[in-house]
């Protein structure tokens, strides 16, 4: 008998639960991520700063290494302290990464699947466009945690076991604004490269679009605050804000003239119209007025 | 989890019937295939007043009907609102006024669990880039909540069912447009709906293609397993797979007809041509021989006469009439084409009609 000719039948076993539904989404599009040698190669560099990182506090609390490599021991401690400037530089080099492996990730989920028509396909589905989107935003989640907050907070436990409970307390502060900084990033990045692939619903135009938010509005706004000498032009540029945001959470000397407040004004506005962006572009159909 | 499961799962006959089972082949012909007496069934669809305005204009103005066959056809122009309506039943637009029930269940508040007992092929070129084909049928019986083994073992099946299992690890972009809409029927099936909306379906196929997708349709609808809504432009589709039509002109309800009641009465009505032995025409004479049988006739144009058979007078008996008045009956039609008669009448008359 060939296998072709078979009829129809309904399925009647028992289903999974609704809630959980949206996890599809990401263990698809994790494994077609995953497919890219290219990617994967990037994505384990990601992880090269954490390491040195791990060196360095190594180093630091063991003599017998550092006199090894004849380094002194008093001379590193003070060139390179272990604090809050530490896990803020560390945040700023992951965040930088993480930028990129968003800029490379995002508009592969959500591009092709509107240049396609396949919002379709999903929405006819007992899968709302909520859960598209959670979907889709839970595997940057995923992805950029594992570069940000995840190896931080490895670290900063590792440094406060070796340096004792004291420090622990003393620098505390620090795990929360880890936390909570890469968590700011991870949300504003995410929306932001998911709306503009919805915007664009071309994976390569997405890519420079974001390349082009980044920097160009980086020189943009530093540009036009030296013109106009307002911190006001300083919110243009996203890698300003989230830096000020960092420094603020971190309870460091701020480097910009923009305060900690209007930052994080921006990220929450920027994000909320990030979400209207998508709940626009994310349906099964438009209407064309 | 891999895709690479074996495609024809050995049959275990503790767990019942596979999902999919062995059927007769497909038939060579496309013709109409006549469906067998069965008791009405319940309606499926009801339309109650529902309207829909899209961008400020109304595409589908305060319909009303109950569909119950087995596979309706939704007919009409160009813009009617075929796939307005099918779009608002999945919830995809709102109803701007009145409702509609899938199954019972109000389209306004039950999106959720009328979408899980549905199937839908769209008629957009649709399908997820980067995908093989079993995974991408895979991946849509997953969303509609099969667990991840059953939605590959479906999926494979599916893929066999339509007749891409030796494409189904092919890439879905490096389908052909005919093996597209083949994928797109399969991920509508995997997930073993009750309903399926299938719009335009053999939009760019070949014949054989065409005749190949409607077979599928014919053997769900004659499956009894799911219930199927067909929208397309073309009649012949719908005649040859359909048991009622509902035809939508300027977002209206034209007309809503029984196509095998249509059919039924069709083969009751003769047009005939009858002639005397040297050649004269003997129309009105045979009307009255006609009329002794039960026959209502009626003489139509070019000498022709229109005959409506009564029960237990079948056209055998007309030749038999014939001959015993020395008549000849020299051509003979039963009425055909009654769809597109149907389409007509719709077009030309006013809008919320019935038949």
């Amino acid at each position: 008998m060939a296998v072709f000719e078979r009829t129809y039948r309904r399925f009647d076993g028992a289903l999974s639960t609704r809630r959980r539904r949206f996890l599809v989404v990401p263990r698809y599009a994790l494994t077609a991520v995953m497919q890219s040698r290219a990617f994967v190669m990037f994505y384990l560099l990601c992880f090269l700063p954490p390491f040195v990182g791990l060196v360095l506090i190594y180093l630091r609390h063991n003599v017998a290494a550092l006199q090894l490599l004849n380094l002194p021991l008093d001379r590193l401690r003070n060139t390179l302290p272990i604090g809050a400037g530490f896990f803020e530089r560390g945040l700023e080099i992951q965040g930088f990464l993480a930028f990129l492996v968003a800029v490379v990730v995002a508009p592969a989920l959500i591009a092709p699947d509107l240049r396609n028509n396949g919002l379709a396909l999903y929405l006819s589905r007992p899968f709302s466009r909520a859960e598209y989107l959670l979907g889709k935003l839970s595997v940057l989640a995923l992805l950029l945690s594992a570069i940000t907050w995840v190896p931080g907070a490895l670290l900063f436990l590792l440094q406060g076991y070796l340096e004792g409970a004291g420090w622990l307390v003393e620098q505390g502060r620090v795990l929360g604004a880890l936390f909570a900084g890469s968590w700011a990033l991870i949300l504003s990045l995410s929306l932001l490269a998911l709306a503009v692939s919805a915007w664009v619903k071309w994976k390569p135009v997405a890519r420079i679009v974001l390349l082009i938010l980044y920097f160009v509005t980086s020189g943009l706004g530093r540009l036009m605050e030296m013109a106009l000498g307002t911190w006001w032009s300083e919110l243009l540029s996203l890698r300003l804000v989230i830096e000020t945001a960092w420094t603020g959470l971190f309870g460091l000397a701020p480097r910009t003239a923009m305060p900690a407040w209007a930052a994080w004004v921006a990220l929450v506005a920027g994000s909320l119209a990030c979400l209207g962006l998508l709940a626009r572009r994310v349906r099964a159909y438009e209407v064309v007025r | 989890m891999h895709d690479s499961a074996p495609a024809v799962p050995p049959p275990d006959p503790a767990q019942g019937p596979p999902a999919l089972q062995a059927a007769p082949p497909p038939s060579p012909l496309p013709s109409p295939s006549p469906l067998p007496s069965l008791p009405p069934l319940p309606p499926i669809v009801e339309l109650d007043g529902l309207t829909v305005s899209l961008g400020g204009r109304a595409v589908l103005r305060d319909l009303r009907a109950a569909l119950g066959g087995r596979c309706i056809g939704l007919l009409g122009p160009n813009g009617a609102g075929k796939t307005t309506l099918l779009h608002t039943l999945l919830g995809f637009f709102p109803p701007s006024a009145g409702t509609a029930r899938v199954f019972g269940r109000d389209i306004r508040t039950d999106t959720a669990a009328i979408r899980a007992q549905m199937g839908y092929m769209p008629e957009s070129d649709s399908f997820i880039a980067g995908m093989s084909g079993i995974r991408f049928v895979r991946l849509m019986a997953e969303l509609s909540g099969l667990p991840a083994a059953a939605a590959l073992e479906r999926a494979h099946e599916a893929m066999f069912y339509v007749g891409l299992g030796e494409a189904r690890y092919r890439p879905v972009e490096s389908y052909s447009l005919g093996m597209k809409q083949l994928a797109k029927l399969a991920q509508a099936l995997a997930h073993g709906p009750r309903l399926l909306f299938l719009d335009e379906p053999t939009n760019g196929l070949d014949p054989p293609a065409r005749r190949r997708m409607l077979e599928l349709i014919r053997n769900v609808r004659d499956g009894g397993e799911a219930r199927v809504i067909l929208s397309s432009h073309l009649l012949r589709d719908v005649e040859e797979c359909c048991d009622e039509v509902l035809v939508l002109k300027a977002g209206r309800v034209a007309v809503y007809a029984n196509l095998e009641a249509e059919r039924r009465a069709n083969r009751r009505l003769l047009e005939l041509e009858v002639r005397a032995a040297d050649g004269a025409p003997a129309a009105a004479a045979f009307a009255e021989l006609a009329a002794t049988a039960g026959c209502d006739a009626a003489l139509g144009t070019r000498q022709r006469l229109k005959l409506v058979l009564p029960d237990g007078v079948d056209a055998r008996d007309m030749f038999r009439l014939a001959a015993g008045a020395a008549l000849q009956i020299r051509r003979l039609d039963y009425k055909r084409d009654s769809l597109e008669d149907i389409f007509l009448k719709a077009m030309e008359g006013d809008a919320d009609g019935g038949v």
